[in-house]
């Protein structure tokens, strides 16, 4: 057919000069469907967004006029790339409340707990080396780590975390293959997306095994102080001043801040800071000043009770729905933080349903974002965080139309050859 | 060649984007291309979504003419275009009845088909046909009837959404739950294989005028939703590499398409010419997409227009033939 050697277009002249790594960064279908989520008429139980409406915006307001007024200039000012003295000493105070010792010369503000992790990541991971993560995983770390190239093995989780035999046996395996573990990524409170926490009885048992193999452990905690009716376990931090610990006031006050902390080992924490002032200089100034401010002068452990309330609140209300339009469905029942991870019946894709599920004006995130390996497709998370307690319930039910529908739809076909 | 918009006073037109569709984030990105092109044409232009307050805005906005850029259910199945007849102001593109027949894949293939159009042959199935109907039996006939490999769709949708090419017979069961995801009727057609070309019409008022062939050539094979989105992942050739004859053949087909389902303002028409130069049609677009990567923006630059005009050209005959 052709009749020429005309040159086509493809809109990216630079397609040859990108790294290796750029190449898994593309749209998807997925992430388009999500754009119906800003829309009122669609009950999102996809993304992980704080009920921001019940912290009172007088607070933030008082604690700028303050800041303005007593040290304006210096916080509109850049910092140093470790970050804000005053607020890494009030950090410091907030991770005593599980059980962490430190020093404020081992802590680095970071832009959200997420640069932190990306820093981290950067300065460890390799093309091909392993990282261990719960199964699920959070799906922000799997981004970073799969942006540097790493392969994510998951290890065996149940309702109690990650379990210790399953680690041992995968370090086990991996090094009879040869392979290099470079740390295990955990979200040990609450976790994204299965909502489970890491019993206190394993806990000391986890740091142990990856003590005795060398394996550095990342404690991912944005969840911990939002527990529901009891206080979860020391931090993994507590047991072992070798763990890096990530913290991140994007729960407990506002994600528009961008401002998270990592306490990190004095070796690991020096490159951590000239790897931060080489990407960034210094994380904001303005924002660590404005929570500087609000955690001196408000009663923030009160405003993290009130949003305790709230969540549970929600969380009470999307179990009740689903025993009431789901009885049948496996799920988790999260003693805090914001997720509950649902087990669909066999052969359903909870990716190939979101069409249908943002057609009845509903919205969740597929279980396959929370595992490097591809799995977890009749896995769901619904994010009760946000929605109102009415709405959640609503959502719920379409949730239920939507996973009958898809249910008689499977049946009609049969299985034979219906799974992908 | 499209003429110049006409020198007249400053346009102000309500540009409708998003809606609740799959393809919002499409139309989003496509409204905001359009919002730009005409506001670096001359117009004055707002924004809006059509959603709860979408008559009190064309109230409070009062624009001369509306420039709908909504993809999938919520703008191109005609219940929009009925409202927006109903508020007296003109807007762009087809009118609700053109759209009605365009977006209903199996109705615009009986239409066109009538009047001579080739269109692969296919068949049409609602989800509730299979409830009382032996799936699997039904599958394996359709199958031999139309020989594989086949394209399974849902009749109402775009951007590819829920399309497969189902190359073996234990894949069509997948194939259908995928379309039907999507849309509760599908059509299973017949696989052409091809050049796969892309014709926008433009219509002024003084008739219909095809712009240059896209020709698509995606790097791995099928152009889905990310291969159309995602810059590097489609090769396009304009005019497309055919010979002249194929080319104008092509292109007369196009016009027909648009004339037959009556489009009125704007439309592409996708096909694929087969290696003896047989073009076939496979849908045709109410509103094509208007994004970076688009193949209607493609068209037209590559006729040596600049994209401004063009839709401020369409702006101005929606007025002239309210």
């Amino acid at each position: 057919m052709s009749n020429s050697s005309q040159k086509g277009t493809n809109f990216d002249q630079w397609l040859d000069s990108y790294a290796a790594r750029a190449n898994a960064l593309s749209v998807s279908e997925v992430r388009a469907l999500f754009a119906v989520v800003s829309r009122p008429e669609v009950v999102s139980l996809a993304g992980g967004m704080p009920y921001v409406h019940a912290l009172p915006k007088e607070l933030i307001a008082r604690s700028f006029e303050t800041l303005m007024a007593d040290r304006g200039d210096l916080a509109i000012q850049y910092s140093g790339g470790q970050g804000d003295l005053k607020l890494r000493d009030q950090v410091r105070e907030l991770m005593a409340l599980e059980g962490i010792k430190s020093s404020v010369e081992d802590i680095v503000m970071t832009t959200g707990s997420q640069h932190g992790l990306d820093l981290i990541s950067g300065l460890f991971l390799d093309k091909g080396d392993v990282v261990l993560a719960e199964g699920p995983s959070y799906v922000g770390a799997i981004g970073i780590f799969r942006h540097y190239e790493a392969h994510i093995e998951h290890v065996e989780t149940d309702h109690d975390g990650i379990q210790p035999e399953a680690l041992k046996e995968t370090i086990a395996r991996l090094k009879t293959h040869g392979r290099k573990i470079k740390f295990l990524y955990l979200v040990p409170n609450f976790a994204n997306p299965s909502g489970v926490t890491l019993a206190e009885k394993r806990r000391a048992k986890i740091v142990e095994i990856c003590r005795r193999n060398k394996i550095l452990i990342l404690e991912d905690n944005p969840y911990g102080l939002l527990y529901f009716d009891k206080q979860v376990p020391d931090a993994l931090r507590s047991i072992d001043e070798n763990v890096i610990y990530l913290g991140s006031f994007s729960k407990i006050l506002a994600p528009g801040f961008r401002v998270g902390y990592v306490l990190a080992p004095p070796a690991i924490r020096e490159k951590l800071v000239l790897a931060q002032e080489s990407a960034i200089l210094c994380p904001s100034m303005f924002s660590q000043s404005m929570i500087s401010e609000y955690l001196s002068n408000s009663d923030w452990q009160g405003q993290i009770d009130t949003f305790r309330g709230v969540y549970r609140e929600r969380r009470d209300a999307a179990l009740e729905a689903l025993a009431e339009h789901l009885p049948k469905l496996s799920t988790t029942h999260p003693d805090g933080g914001f997720y509950l991870w649902i087990t669909l019946p066999d052969g359903i894709d909870s990716k190939a349903m979101l069409p249908l599920a943002v057609k009845e004006l509903v919205a969740y995130t597929p279980g396959t974002a929370f595992y490097g390996d591809g799995s977890g497709h009749n896995k769901l998370r619904v994010c009760y965080s946000f929605p109102t307690p009415e709405n959640i319930k609503v959502g719920i039910k379409r949730l239920a139309t939507v996973i009958n529908l898809q249910t008689e739809l499977l049946e009609t076909f049969s299985k034979k050859g219906a799974t992908k | 060649m499209i003429p110049k918009p006409k020198a007249a006073a400053k346009l102000k037109i309500q540009v409708l984007a998003g809606g609740i569709s799959h393809e919002r984030e499409v139309s989003l990105k496509s409204g905001r291309r359009v919002a730009d092109a005409l506001t670096d044409a001359g117009a004055s232009v707002v924004i809006r979504e059509p959603d709860a307050a979408l008559l009190a805005n064309i109230r409070k906005d009062k624009p001369d003419v509306i420039w709908p850029v909504l993809h999938g259910a919520s703008g191109e199945d005609g219940a929009l275009r009925d409202i927006l007849a109903l508020t007296g102001v003109p807007f762009v593109g087809a009118t609700a009845q053109g759209a009605r027949l365009a977006w209903d894949k199996s109705i615009a293939k009986i239409l066109v088909e009538r009047e001579g159009v080739q269109t692969p042959a296919s068949i049409t199935l609602p989800k509730d046909a299979f409830r009382e109907l032996d799936a699997q039996g039904v599958l394996k006939t359709v199958a031999a009837s139309l020989a594989l490999p086949v394209v399974v769709k849902p009749a109402k949708s775009g951007s590819a959404l829920g399309v497969t090419i189902v190359r073996k017979a234990d894949q069509l069961s997948r194939a259908m739950i995928d379309a039907y995801v999507y849309c509760d009727v599908a059509i299973i057609e017949r696989y052409v294989a091809g050049t796969e070309l892309a014709i926008s019409i433009i219509d002024l008022g003084a008739g219909p005028i095809a712009l240059p062939a896209v020709e698509i050539q995606p790097v791995d094979g099928q152009f889905g939703y990310q291969e159309r989105y995602t810059a590097g992942e489609t090769n396009y050739f304009v005019p497309a590499r055919i010979k002249k004859t194929v080319a104008e053949r092509a292109a007369n087909m196009a016009i027909a398409v648009h004339e037959i389902l009556g489009l009125r303002h704007l439309s592409r028409i996708d096909m694929i010419v087969d290696n003896k130069g047989v073009a076939w049609f496979l849908e045709a677009n109410v509103l094509p997409g208007l994004t970076e990567t688009s193949l209607l923006p493609q068209a037209v630059t590559a006729a040596g227009h600049s994209l401004g005009e063009v839709y401020l050209s369409l702006a101005q005959a929606a007025i002239r033939n309210r």
